[in-house]
């Protein structure tokens, strides 16, 4: 029984010492990137030099995502028209219940949070492989050295580019999913009338200033999350590669815990 | 002139510059050597204030680094230069871009003025020609000598480069080693050489500090070296069969002499 009770307050301390060193670690992290944004939220040394990045970032991270946005987009918003059709719609409903509900979810969910978790896998590795990559390849120290503000240099046009360019994307991604919504009718699941009735049907405004809200949000979740996760690495090309995950990864949970509250605080 | 007072350098539990003390000479190519680990790289990035030292000062002609504000360490940043063991290039840009990068960020002249500049300093480390080539199209050795011109661009008053010959054959670690001896007796500039190439040690070591196990063992120039009565510094720069012949043969001449 002693033995049983002294095995149990042993695994209880070691349980306790990981919660401890979790929370430590956790801290930690944030501290740094509290510190990094600081570094990076600043005055640029150079507007010349910023707004070349900026146009850069904005090309690089935005529209060069064009593509796949269109493609996701197009192909969801035929999806979700279909499954509603096939699954909500009963004698007993109107007909335009089908681009009512396509449209309630591009516009609030699907285009704004969605569209944003899947760019956090395109653009967040892009980021932090790139800043990791120069940060192993000692270009960040190089910057330190001639006295450029490298967090600044680096990290800002890369958050106020994708800020700017995600509202854009995300009118596209619902321009696109409306678009596939109207491509089903050639199925002949639906009519274009129907879907009409249905997109104009008590059309709130607010909703669309919403999506944007949320993709100006998410842009810089991911944007200082991924840089932070790339300008911290220590090592070599598997902890480039790693930090590339754990921006993937720590963005997609941020944008879903805050996709809660502003939704909570939205609409 | 850069003097170094009583440097520590700890990481948690493990000391690895211990009571370091030297000075670097303006005009002169002051070498760092010492076996790899010695604390050669953690000497040289306390210097340019990539490390901050547990303990100790940096002098940079009587200004201490390690005391400076924020503002007064990057005016300061501004007089270094520095070429790193992989270069360092900025991948996306071209090696004139690379090259103007500094005037870019810190020159108010107009662009034709700062394309001059930056062409110059191509030419002087004979580059002419490879402004529009990327580092990835260019070889160790240009690349190299790209991280040459980007460093002195902005005419700094302190070179630093760390081990500038790692990775290149004999003939091209001449070649650099020519150049940034060159740069510096124009100049006048204190250059600091992290290495541990005995070529640029014999050829260029105008005042060479020894580093060993994060002591700094021996300071002198390359003519002393080989008189030097330090175990440590004979046992790390007459390792090689040809430098303990060279040295046997110099004690030889020296005995016949005496």
């Amino acid at each position: 029984m002693r033995r049983f009770c002294k095995i149990e307050i042993k695994y209880h301390s070691i349980n306790t010492t990981k919660i401890v060193l979790t929370i430590k670690s956790g801290l930690t992290h944030l501290g740094q990137y509290v510190q990094l944004m600081g570094r990076a939220l600043t005055q640029p040394d150079r507007w010349r030099m910023f707004f070349k990045q900026y146009v850069t970032e904005m090309f690089q991270l935005g529209y060069n995502s064009i593509g796949i946005v269109l493609i996701i987009s197009f192909f969801i918003g035929a999806v979700i028209c279909l499954q509603i059709k096939l699954n909500i719609q009963s004698p007993w409903m109107p007909r335009m219940v089908v681009g009512y509900t396509t449209r309630e979810i591009m516009l609030l969910e699907f285009s704004s949070s969605i569209m944003c978790l899947i760019l956090a896998g395109k653009v967040g590795s892009n980021i932090a492989s790139e800043i990791g990559t120069m940060r192993i390849t000692q270009q960040i120290d190089a910057l330190d050295i001639m006295g450029v503000n490298s967090a600044n240099y680096l990290i800002l046009p890369k958050i106020a580019g994708l800020m700017t360019i995600m509202p854009i994307l995300v009118t596209f991604s619902v321009c696109a999913g409306i678009l596939g919504s109207y491509a089903t009718t050639l199925m002949g699941t639906t009519t274009v009338p129907e879907l009409d009735e249905g997109f104009r049907y008590q059309f709130n405004q607010w909703f669309f200033w919403c999506g944007m809200i949320k993709a100006i949000v998410y842009a810089f979740i991911i944007t200082s999350v991924s840089a932070y996760k790339g300008y911290t690495v220590e090592g070599g090309s598997v902890e480039v590669g790693k930090a590339s995950t754990d921006a993937v990864v720590l963005s997609s949970i941020l944008i879903l815990f805050s996709d809660i509250f502003l939704t909570s605080m939205l609409t | 002139m850069i003097q170094i007072q009583h440097l520590y350098k700890s990481f948690e539990d493990r000391e690895v510059l211990k009571d370091i003390n030297a000075t670097f000479k303006d005009g002169e190519i002051n070498l760092i050597i010492g076996q790899s680990g010695s604390g050669k790289t953690v000497l040289m990035k306390n210097i340019v204030g990539l490390l901050t030292p547990t303990s100790g000062s940096i002098l940079y002609d009587d200004r201490d680094f390690v005391s400076l504000s924020k503002k007064e360490k990057i005016k300061l940043r501004r007089e270094m230069g520095m070429i790193f063991q992989s270069a360092a290039l900025f991948d996306s840009l071209s090696v004139l871009e690379n090259v103007m990068f500094p005037l870019n960020m810190f020159s108010y002249d107009c662009y034709e003025d700062r394309k001059k500049r930056a062409l110059d300093c191509l030419a002087r480390v004979n580059l002419v020609g490879a402004e529009n080539k990327f580092p990835g199209e260019i070889s160790g050795g240009m690349q190299k000598r790209v991280a040459i011109a980007r460093a002195i661009v902005l005419e700094p008053k302190y070179l630093f480069c760390d081990e500038p010959n790692s990775g290149l054959d004999p003939k091209t670690s001449i070649v650099i080693d020519e150049l940034i001896s060159g740069i510096t007796h124009e100049d006048n500039i204190t250059t600091i050489v992290n290495t541990h190439d005995m070529n640029s040690v014999m050829g260029i070591g105008e005042n060479i500090t020894f580093i060993c196990e994060g002591r700094a063992e021996w300071q002198g120039s390359n003519k002393e070296i080989m008189d030097a009565s330090n175990q440590k510094l004979d046992d790390f720069i007459f390792s090689s069969d040809i430098l303990r012949q060279a040295k046997e043969l110099h004690d030889q001449q020296k005995g016949i002499k005496v």
